[in-house]
């Protein structure tokens, strides 16, 4: 059965509507528990960045590009990576004592990324795959 | 030993995803070298950066096959149903009994295992207060790498966005 919506087939979908919440939330679990177990900044905005990806690829790319377009993407990533230089700058120069930092840190790097690595993929995917459509 | 068979099975993986003609097979293959790579690291008792390989792996595995094929993948239903449910019951079969097995091996909750040589533990602790003595060392004593790190990954994203623009943008004014 082929359904007229962009996006794939209906189990797909109801699939996707079920599993997307519960990766973001092991992606959230990752970034806040870096300091704690295995994990960190990197991996858990990798994981973010994983399920906007399934979101699209399951219902269509116009679902979330309306939300987060491109220029939007790089806006955000660019304010993760400014937000990191700007609290080691402060640490390193001593304005922020006795505070732990690396949940921050994580925090920071992982809106970078995840940011990032979502741009990137609708810069490498969407893009190819629209000029080879035309 | 186990590290010996995972690097075999990576080389013979590697020399598959040369080799063979079809595009996607080659992707799953490449894909089967990161998987090997994230149990190596996991047998080296690396578990930081297997959470990252595995993850950046299949990130690397969806960008690779939406990039080699523009549709989606072609549903075979006709013929051959007996060898596809009963591969499906093996390995389901496979995956649970090997649960089974790793769930047994888990410590017991609250008491993790801490071998770690306990000093360098210890003052990790005390100095950065992170438990995670990898992200202590990352994140703390050696934030100017990770400040690197990251500048090297922002401006990749940024070269490649800026690449992949739409090309004809200036021409259609």
């Amino acid at each position: 059965m082929k359904s007229n919506t962009p996006g794939m087939t209906i189990i797909v979908k109801i699939v996707t509507r079920l599993t997307v919440g519960l990766i973001l939330l092991y992606g959230f679990y990752i970034v806040l528990h870096g300091h704690i177990g295995p994990g960190g900044g990197f991996a858990g905005g990798v994981i973010i960045a994983l399920a906007m990806i399934h979101l699209m690829l399951a219902y269509g790319k116009d679902t979330v590009t309306k939300k987060v377009g491109r220029r939007r993407g790089i806006m955000i990533s660019s304010a993760g990576a400014i937000l990191f230089l700007l609290l080691i700058a402060l640490s390193a120069n001593g304005f922020i004592k006795g505070v732990n930092l690396i949940p921050f840190y994580d925090i920071f790097i992982s809106i970078m990324v995840g940011a990032g690595l979502f741009t990137l993929f609708l810069a490498l995917v969407i893009l190819i795959t629209e000029r080879e459509g035309e | 030993m186990e590290i010996h068979l995972i690097l075999i099975f990576m080389i013979l993986a590697a020399i598959m995803a040369v080799e063979i003609k079809d595009l996607i097979s080659s992707v799953i293959a490449l894909s089967a070298v990161g998987l090997g790579l994230s149990l190596a690291f996991l047998l080296l008792k690396a578990p930081n950066l297997a959470v990252t390989q595995l993850v950046v792996e299949i990130l690397l595995v969806v960008v690779l096959i939406r990039g080699t094929i523009n549709k989606d993948l072609p549903l075979v239903i006709d013929g051959r149903w007996f060898f596809n449910t009963s591969m499906t019951i093996l390995f389901i079969g496979i995956f649970l009994l090997l649960g089974y097995f790793t769930l047994r091996q888990l410590p017991v909750f609250g008491e993790p295992q801490m071998r770690v040589s306990s000093g360098y533990l210890t003052r990790s602790l005390c100095e950065t207060g992170s438990a995670n003595v990898v992200t202590a060392i990352t994140l703390n004593y050696r934030l100017i790498d990770a400040l690197g790190e990251a500048a090297v990954l922002f401006v990749a994203i940024l070269g490649v966005s800026a690449i992949s623009r739409r090309i004809g943008k200036v021409n259609e004014k």
